[in-house]
């Protein structure tokens, strides 16, 4: 296994909040290889026999155990695709945490596309924490393209908290998700674009149980000349209830697109959708200007409280 | 403590430009409690901007404790001491009360100093610390929040613009106390408060009326309240005044 330097090691400081080696089971990928894997009685990390990623299986009634799978990537040029699923055992309780941080000092782009999928067995709860970062002052670009499936099971729960606040220069996120009878997807989407960025996010959540519920929100803040679109839609299939949220913060130059969007197949099905798109008020800085803040200090405590 | 000299305030409207504030000169000593009472569309509010700074004046000087503030920014004045809670107070989605207050306090503070600015304004802590400054807070509630943030700040000079309006349900008399409280505390403190409350008048130590952008009487509350009190609405009285002038 390849051992981790500095750089690798801030990466996986920012995505995964590790400062070493974590508890539980955990795949470490630097730049395209393992550097460190470990499986336990309970959770168990295989890889893939074509060697495209991993398969991780969590044994039914699993609970207070984590997997971390964060990946880093700090040489320049590098490109790469992997697949990790996740076979989430019945009424099992598990924390998820994935991330990917590129660091691109060099030229040509870097680029991560991670397609993970869940298999969420019955009664099962899944909390999933993805960040991506990107940092280095190379011309290349960092680009992360991450494919999110979720297949939810009677009765499981998945809470799903996605942010990229900094460094990533392209992103096309791809969440899609179907709930059958009595599940429950929550989704907290974060996204900050800076500098000349682009982020496309688009969900597609298909409610297809009697009982089945979602609400996912992104919170976003587009600045400099940035562009975002965010692509939010609920489908509903049976009495299920979901509710779509996209908020954006616009700043100097920046543009946002949000089409939120529902589709209704059953009479019993409830859906909601909110959008908004909006400037900085005049009035919340003046507010923590009268406290003794400067503009640009006001403005950054605004937006850090509006993506926390 | 505050030195408004010759300050105007004018404002560009459909059918040409308002005089909002007209010429007014004012002094205030420290550690005072002075009320800005007054008709509705006065300029009571206006004149609170001014001295903190959210609207540029059109004319005039404003100095506060000897410093010339004319060209100072809001942020500016805020750090020389000067405090202001709005009359309707600002909504944060993201932002909590305890950021509000740590943010108002200009320095790391505990949980439990938090906890006791909004005890002071008779929130129960525990239940608001964690909460967002967002809609799911009534106007109430926003009110005495606004209020705990000039607590938590060390201010020489405390504007409140109807401090009283939206708090029916906490009782004037803790209004009144945290007033008082403010004064005696050390180093003293000015407050400063656009009212129309008698209650409220009854307390200060000074009463300036404001009509049509011009102070209409200014003196010790012995001199100004007779010709208000015993009315129901001390703007009643005030808009006789004016109609007299």
């Amino acid at each position: 296994m390849a051992k981790m330097d500095a750089i690798q090691m801030q990466l996986l400081q920012e995505v995964a909040g590790l400062h070493e080696i974590p508890e539980g089971a955990y795949n470490l990928r630097a730049n395209g290889q393992t550097a460190a894997r470990q499986s336990t009685a309970n959770i168990e990390i295989t890889p893939k026999e074509n060697g495209s990623g991993i398969d991780i299986r969590i044994k039914a009634g699993t609970t207070h155990e984590s997997v971390h799978i964060p990946v880093v990537l700090s040489e320049s040029g590098l490109k790469e695709t992997v697949y990790n699923d996740f076979y989430v055992g019945d009424d099992a309780d598990v924390l998820i945490v994935a991330g990917c941080g590129i660091d691109n000092c060099g030229k040509q782009d870097s680029e991560h596309d991670g397609i993970h999928r869940f298999f969420i067995g019955k009664n099962a709860k899944v909390r999933y924490v993805e960040k991506h970062y990107g940092s280095g002052s190379g011309d290349g670009k960092r680009i992360l393209n991450p494919v999110t499936e979720v297949y939810m099971d009677e009765g499981s729960a998945m809470e799903m908290e996605m942010v990229q606040i900094k460094g990533v220069d392209s992103t096309h996120r791809t969440t899609v998700a179907e709930l059958k009878a009595d599940a429950k997807l929550t989704v907290r989407e974060r996204l900050m674009t800076h500098g000349e960025q682009s982020a496309y996010s688009t969900y597609k959540v298909t409610l297809d149980g009697d009982g089945s519920s979602a609400d996912v929100v992104s919170r976003s803040v587009a600045r400099d000349h940035s562009e975002q679109k965010l692509d939010l839609c609920v489908l509903g299939n049976a009495a299920c209830s979901g509710h779509t949220e996209c908020d954006s913060i616009i700043m100097d130059s920046g543009r946002i697109l949000a089409v939120p969007s529902l589709e209704a197949n059953c009479v019993d099905a409830q859906l909601v959708h909110e959008a908004a798109i909006g400037k900085i008020a005049g009035e919340q800085l003046i507010k923590l200007m009268t406290l003794g803040l400067t503009e640009a200090e006001a403005e950054e405590q605004i937006i850090n409280g509006f993506l926390k | 403590m505050l030195d408004l000299k010759n300050v105007s305030f004018r404002a560009e409207s459909e059918n040409g430009e308002i005089r909002i504030i007209n010429d007014i000169s004012l002094h205030l000593e420290p550690n005072k409690f002075i009320v800005i009472t007054g008709p509705n569309g006065g300029g009571k509010s206006t004149l609170a901007r001014l001295i903190a700074g959210i609207s540029p004046i059109s004319g005039g000087k404003i100095f506060f404790e000897g410093t010339d503030i004319t060209e100072k920014s809001i942020t500016e004045r805020a750090k020389l001491g000067i405090g202001f809670a709005f009359q309707q107070p600002v909504r944060f989605k993201g932002l909590t009360v305890f950021d509000l207050l740590r943010i108002a306090a200009g320095k790391t503070i505990s949980v439990s100093e938090a906890c006791g600015y909004l005890s002071e304004v008779g929130l129960c802590a525990k239940d608001y610390i964690k909460r967002e400054v967002n809609a799911s807070l009534s106007g109430g509630e926003l009110k005495r929040i606004e209020i705990a943030t000039i607590l938590a700040r060390d201010v020489k000079l405390a504007i409140f613009d109807e401090p009283e309006a939206g708090i029916d349900l906490w009782s004037f008399k803790n209004l009144i106390r945290i007033f008082e409280k403010m004064q005696q505390s050390e180093g003293g403190r000015s407050i400063l408060v656009i009212s129309h409350q008698e209650r409220i008048l009854n307390i200060a130590d000074e009463i300036i009326v404001l009509s049509e952008g011009s102070i209409l009487r200014q003196g010790s509350r012995e001199e100004i309240l007779p010709d208000i009190i015993g009315t129901k609405y001390a703007a009643d009285v005030c808009r006789k005044l004016s109609e007299e002038a």
